[in-house]
C-alpha cells in the first residue's frame, strides 16, 4: 500500500494518472528515457562488446584447441623424446617482416627471399619438434602448426582492439571491431576445420588445382622442377601438355611461379599458351565447385609466384588463361567438398576447350594446378 | 598481461550487470505488487504484474547467465571424410572412412573382384547444410 501511495505521489507529478500499472509504466518510460537520453551510447557500446566478448570466448578456445592438436600430432607422428609445448608456443609466436617497399625496385624477389628463408626455418623447426616424421608428415605438420599460428594472431588482434576499446571507451573502435567480427569469425572457424585436415592429411578446397593436374598426370612419368614441384608430359588433344604441380602428398604449395619460368624456359619460350588452374573465391550467391574461365595468372599468396608467371610470359608473349572452380574461404581451407571434388572433372573439360580452341596440334601448352597438394599424390 | 587479458574476457561487464540487477529489482517489484493487488482483490492487474515480473525475471537471469553457456557449448566439429577406392581394371568401387595415410591416387591392395591393384580416386567430406533461400 505504501508502494501505491508513492508511485501515484511520483506519476501524480509528472501528470500520470490511473491505476498502479499505469503509474509504474510511465514511471519506467521516464526512466528509460532519461536514462537513454544520456547513456544511450554507452549502453550501446556494452551490448557491443558484450558481443565481442562472446567472440573472443569463441577465439580463445578455438586458438588453445588449435594449439592442442598441434602438439598431439606432434608427438603422435614426431615422436619427440621432451616435450614440444614450449617449443610449439614459440613457433605460434613467429612473425615475418615485409620487405621495405620506399624504394618498391626489386622488392619482390626480396620478399620472394625472405618468404623462402622463413620457410626454411619452418621446415627446420618442424623436423627438430617432430623427429621422426618423414617429408610428407614434417610437410602436413608445418601446415598443421600454421593453421594455428593463424588463430593465435586471429585471437591476439581481436583481444588488443576489445582491450583497447575498453580501456578507451571508444565506441568507434569497438563498432569496427563489432562490424568485422562475423568475417573474422568465419576465417577463425575456417582455420580450425583446416587443423584436423591438416593434422590428418586430408586434402583440402584449395587443392582442386593440384587435383586436375593430378588427374591429367594419372599414369604418366613426372619429375621435380623448381621448387617442390613435379612436372610430366602429356599428350592431350593432339598437343604437348606439361603438367605443372606441387608434390604431394605432403602439404605443400611449391612454387608454380618458377616452375612455369623453368619450363618456359626449357623450351626456349615456345609455348602455344599457360593454362592455370585454381580455386577461386566464391561470391555469396554463387554455387559451391561452379567451374568459370578468364584470362591472367590464376594464383593467390602474396604475389611473388604470380609475378614470375608473368614475367616469363610477357617475355616470349605467351597467352595466359585461367579456369577457377569457384569455393569460399572456408572450404578452401577444410576438407575438400564432394561439390569441388567432383567439379575436378568439369575443369578438366574446360581445359580442353580452351586447348581446341586457342592451340593448333602439335603446339606445346603448359597447364598448371595450383593449390595445396595436401592428400594429392601424383 | 596476457593473464590479466585473458581474466577480463572471463567476466562479464560491470555496467551489464547492473543493468541486469536494476532490472531484476523491478522484477521483483512487479511480482510483490502484483501479491499486493491479488490480496486488494484485483486479479487482472495481479495477472498482468505476475507476467511483467516473470517475463523480467527470466530475461535478466538469461542475459546474467548467457555468457557463460557460450564457452561450454564451443567445439571444433570434424567432418565425416571419405574415401573411394576404386578398381581401374573391372570398375569396382568402394566407399570408406578416410584413414590416416591415405591420399588421391595411391595404390592399395588387390581388387576382391579382378585381383589388380586398386587406388584412393577421390577424398571428400559430404556437407548437408540447410541452403538459405534467397529472391536472387
Amino acid at each position: 500500500m505504501i508502494i501505491s501511495a508513492v508511485l501515484s505521489v511520483i506519476t501524480n507529478q509528472f501528470g500520470g494518472t490511473g491505476d498502479s500499472i499505469s503509474q509504474i509504466l510511465s514511471i519506467l518510460f521516464y526512466v528509460v528515457f532519461i536514462v537513454f537520453l544520456f547513456y544511450g551510447q554507452r549502453i550501446q557500446m556494452y551490448v557491443m562488446i558484450r558481443e565481442v566478448e562472446g567472440s573472443l570466448y569463441k577465439l580463445k578456445y578455438i586458438k588453445e584447441e588449435g594449439r592442442k592438436i598441434a602438439i598431439e600430432t606432434i608427438k603422435e607422428i614426431g615422436k619427440p623424446k621432451t616435450d614440444p609445448s614450449a617449443r610449439v608456443d614459440r613457433y605460434l609466436e613467429y612473425f615475418t617482416i615485409q620487405p621495405q617497399s620506399m624504394d618498391p625496385a626489386g622488392i619482390v624477389y626480396k620478399l620472394d627471399h625472405i618468404l623462402d628463408v622463413r620457410d626454411t626455418r619452418l621446415k627446420d623447426e618442424v623436423k627438430i619438434m617432430a623427429p621422426a616424421s618423414d617429408e610428407v608428415q614434417v610437410n602436413n605438420l608445418e601446415n598443421t602448426l600454421e593453421a594455428a599460428m593463424a588463430l593465435n594472431f586471429i585471437y591476439k588482434v581481436v583481444r588488443h582492439f576489445y582491450i583497447q576499446g575498453k580501456k578507451t571507451l571508444s565506441l568507434y573502435i569497438i563498432m569496427q571491431l563489432q562490424m568485422i567480427l562475423p568475417l573474422v569469425m568465419k576465417e577463425a572457424k575456417a582455420y580450425a576445420s583446416a587443423l584436423k585436415a591438416f593434422a590428418y592429411g586430408q586434402p583440402i578446397g584449395d587443392g582442386v588445382g593440384a587435383l586436375v593436374a593430378a588427374k591429367l598426370l594419372l599414369g604418366y612419368e613426372t619429375r621435380k622442377v623448381p621448387k617442390d614441384c613435379v612436372v610430366g608430359t602429356v599428350s592431350l588433344e593432339g598437343r604437348t601438355a606439361f603438367i605443372i604441380k606441387a608434390e604431394g602428398p605432403g602439404g605443400n604449395v611449391g612454387k608454380p611461379g618458377d616452375a612455369v619460368k623453368a619450363v618456359v624456359e626449357e623450351n626456349e619460350g615456345k609455348i602455344a599458351s599457360v593454362i592455370m588452374i585454381d580455386a577461386g573465391l566464391k561470391l555469396e550467391g554463387e554455387i559451391v565447385g561452379e567451374v568459370a574461365e578468364g584470362i591472367g595468372a590464376a594464383i593467390g599468396g602474396p604475389g611473388v609466384d604470380q609475378y614470375k608467371i608473368e614475367e616469363a610470359l610477357l617475355e616470349y608473349h605467351i597467352p595466359i588463361y585461367a579456369v577457377i572452380v569457384k569455393e569460399d574461404i572456408g572450404d578452401a581451407v577444410s576438407p575438400m567438398r564432394k561439390e569441388i571434388s567432383d567439379s575436378a572433372d568439369k575443369a578438366i573439360e574446360r581445359v580442353r576447350n580452351v586447348i581446341l580452341e586457342r592451340t593448333k596440334e602439335g603446339d606445346k601448352v603448359i597447364i598448371a594446378g595450383v593449390g595445396n597438394s595436401i592428400g594429392i599424390g601424383q | 598481461m596476457s593473464e590479466n587479458s585473458s581474466a577480463a574476457t572471463t567476466r562479464i561487464s560491470t555496467y551489464l550487470t547492473i543493468i541486469v540487477l536494476i532490472v531484476l529489482g523491478l522484477s521483483v517489484v512487479a511480482l510483490i505488487l502484483s501479491v499486493n493487488a491479488f490480496i486488494v482483490g484485483n486479479e487482472v492487474v495481479a495477472g498482468y504484474l505476475l507476467i511483467i515480473g516473470f517475463i523480467a525475471m527470466g530475461l535478466s537471469v538469461y542475459v546474467l547467465f548467457q555468457s557463460r553457456k557460450r564457452a561450454a557449448s564451443m567445439k571444433i566439429e570434424a567432418p565425416k571424410v571419405m574415401s573411394t577406392v576404386e578398381c581401374k581394371k573391372c570398375g569396382f568401387k568402394s566407399l570408406r572412412e578416410f584413414q590416416r595415410g591415405d591420399y588421391i591416387f595411391k595404390e592399395l591392395d588387390a581388387c576382391q573382384k579382378c585381383e589388380d591393384k586398386m587406388m584412393i580416386t577421390a577424398i571428400y567430406k559430404e556437407v548437408k547444410e540447410k541452403e538459405k533461400t534467397f529472391a536472387f
